[in-house]
């Protein structure tokens, strides 16, 4: 409920109104899970952004995958992340073993769930695609029957960079891709996902933000 | 509702919904007509048309602080699409923000009807302040073309569009049909969209000789003079309803219109081949983005509002 209260008042205004979206390929996102939606990360926006793609419906089924050392870091924080927000933690101080860390996101899965995921593990340099992690390719391993979709977001790390307070209000753009084929080959499994995005950004028209 | 509403506007709102009418009427006709032709364009175009008038309508209507609310969030629309299209540095970010927070003040002055700040805010606080900002933060490298886009940005999407809510605020004038400031805004903006409208129609009838072939190759001289003769005609039918205009005057309103409607036209789409779109957004389906639909006010606006003000204020 607050959850919902939050999205509603907060966060649609915020994206839809102060930012602005530019949506191509809507009809490309999956209206039910499972499915995982790859996107590339340069704000702390792009969750909201994703999240705000969905109808109402299938809001509370949307979880972010998300850096638990970050999300967890104290109470509120953590309150917020896991109840608002809805994110599924990941522990990345390699206290958890390997085989253990993807454990939760398989379940979400599993229960019918779409999952966010950000491949580069982190927001890094705005607007910059940085390389992919393998972490997507562990749990597609996994869940091979699951679609993924990636999406390419650009103008949010503009918006809100990392290490800012301040939204400065631009458009930004997201093109939704066609679900990536399962491929049980990790490289040539990592460079479609990396050709995908490439496509996907191509397509766009960028002004120049140095 | 807005009790002091004029019938003269209602009258004018109903005209305008009748031609939107007949608009989707002839679209209807077009599609059964030819059953293959794509029409996704014009249909999407016709209908964005009756969302955009709707909103504003309910805009004009409800009152003063909603409308001028609305205005202001247009002036924010365009300056974002805007500053989403140009080259913009990163060290400028909080530059932006200024020129963001001089919108909503902009606004402000004209809720007070204080002519004096609403005219020199943007071209002389917001013009001197801003550079100023970058120079705290000290980077030199590009300056002058942000410092410049910057401005040109606010002075267009915002200066500009800011005179149709300062039209929205002049008094009931005495001459005339004695209707105040709604009235206004509606005539301008009807002749400015109607006036790009009949340039498109009589352009596709009649069009032959290129009028800025380097930067809009698609507007002719014909579509230019059947446009400006049509919005002319259209000024002086309209002008004893909307306006304290005499004859003479309304014939005059309606060239500077067609002309500098055509002049704001072009200018934008200078700017869009500058940045290689064809396009300045998609906020609008079938329009492109919302400075593709206020080009032409842009132009029309200071000026008509100029005009207006030294004749009857």
């Amino acid at each position: 409920m607050l959850r919902l209260l939050f999205f509603m008042l907060i966060v649609r205004p915020v994206v839809l109104v102060v930012l602005g979206l530019n949506v191509r390929h809507r009809e490309r996102l999956p209206s039910r899970g499972p499915a995982i939606i790859a996107a590339n990360h340069n704000s702390h926006l792009d969750t909201m952004v994703l999240m705000t793609l969905f109808p109402w419906g299938v809001l509370r089924r949307v979880r972010p995958v998300a850096a638990g050392d970050y999300f967890l870091r104290n109470r509120l924080i953590a309150w917020f992340a896991l109840r608002i927000i809805g994110i599924i933690p990941i522990d990345r101080s390699g206290s958890t073993p390997r085989e253990r860390l993807l454990d939760d996101v398989v379940a979400a899965l599993q229960n019918g769930e779409i999952v966010i995921i950000f491949p580069e593990g982190t927001r890094g340099e705005p607007e910059r695609l940085q390389r992919f992690k393998s972490g997507l390719y562990h749990l597609c391993a996994r869940v091979p029957e699951v679609p993924v979709v990636p999406v390419f977001l650009h103008g949010l790390g503009k918006a809100l960079p990392r290490g800012e307070a301040l939204l400065v209000p631009f458009f930004c753009d997201v093109f939704v891709g066609e679900p990536l084929p399962w491929c049980e080959e990790r490289d040539a499994f990592m460079q479609a996902l990396a050709g995908r995005m490439q496509a996907l950004a191509a397509e766009g028209h960028f002004a120049e933000w140095e | 509702m807005n009790v002091s509403v004029h019938p003269n506007v209602m009258l004018a709102i109903g005209g305008i919904l009748g031609i939107l009418v007949v608009a989707s009427v002839v679209v209807w006709a077009l599609r059964r007509a030819r059953p293959g032709a794509d029409l996704g364009e014009l249909s999407s175009r016709v209908r964005s048309w009756w969302v955009m008038v709707a909103v504003f309508t309910v805009a004009l209507l409800l009152n003063r602080a909603v409308s001028l609310a609305f205005f202001c969030l247009v002036s924010f629309l365009a300056f974002k699409e805007y500053l989403s299209l140009i080259p913009t540095r990163r060290a400028d970010r909080r530059v932006l923000f200024w020129a963001y927070l001089a919108i909503p003040v902009q606004y402000v002055w004209i809720g007070y009807r204080w002519y004096g700040m609403f005219i020199i805010w943007i071209p002389v606080y917001a013009f001197l302040f801003l550079p100023l900002r970058m120079v705290l933060i000290g980077r030199t490298e590009g300056f002058l073309r942000a410092a410049g886009t910057i401005h040109w940005g606010l002075m267009t999407t915002v200066f500009s569009i800011s005179h149709v809510a300062f039209l929205l605020v002049l008094p009931r004038s005495e001459a005339g049909a004695g209707v105040g400031g709604p009235a206004l805004v509606l005539y301008l903006v009807f002749l400015t969209q109607f006036n790009d409208v009949a340039q498109y129609i009589w352009g596709k009838l009649l069009g032959r000789h290129r009028a800025v072939p380097t930067v809009s190759p698609g507007k002719t001289i014909e579509g230019l003079l059947g446009g400006l003769a049509t919005t002319v005609l259209l000024a002086w039918l309209l002008a004893p309803l909307l306006s304290p205009l005499n004859t003479l005057e309304s014939l005059s309103a309606g060239v500077l219109i067609g002309l500098a409607g055509f002049i704001g036209d072009v200018v934008v789409s200078a700017l869009k081949r500058d940045l290689g779109v064809k396009d300045s957004g998609s906020l609008l389906p079938g329009h492109g983005g919302i400075l593709d639909r206020l080009d032409s006010l842009t132009y029309t606006a200071p000026l008509f509002f100029h005009y207006v003000k030294y004749m009857h204020y």
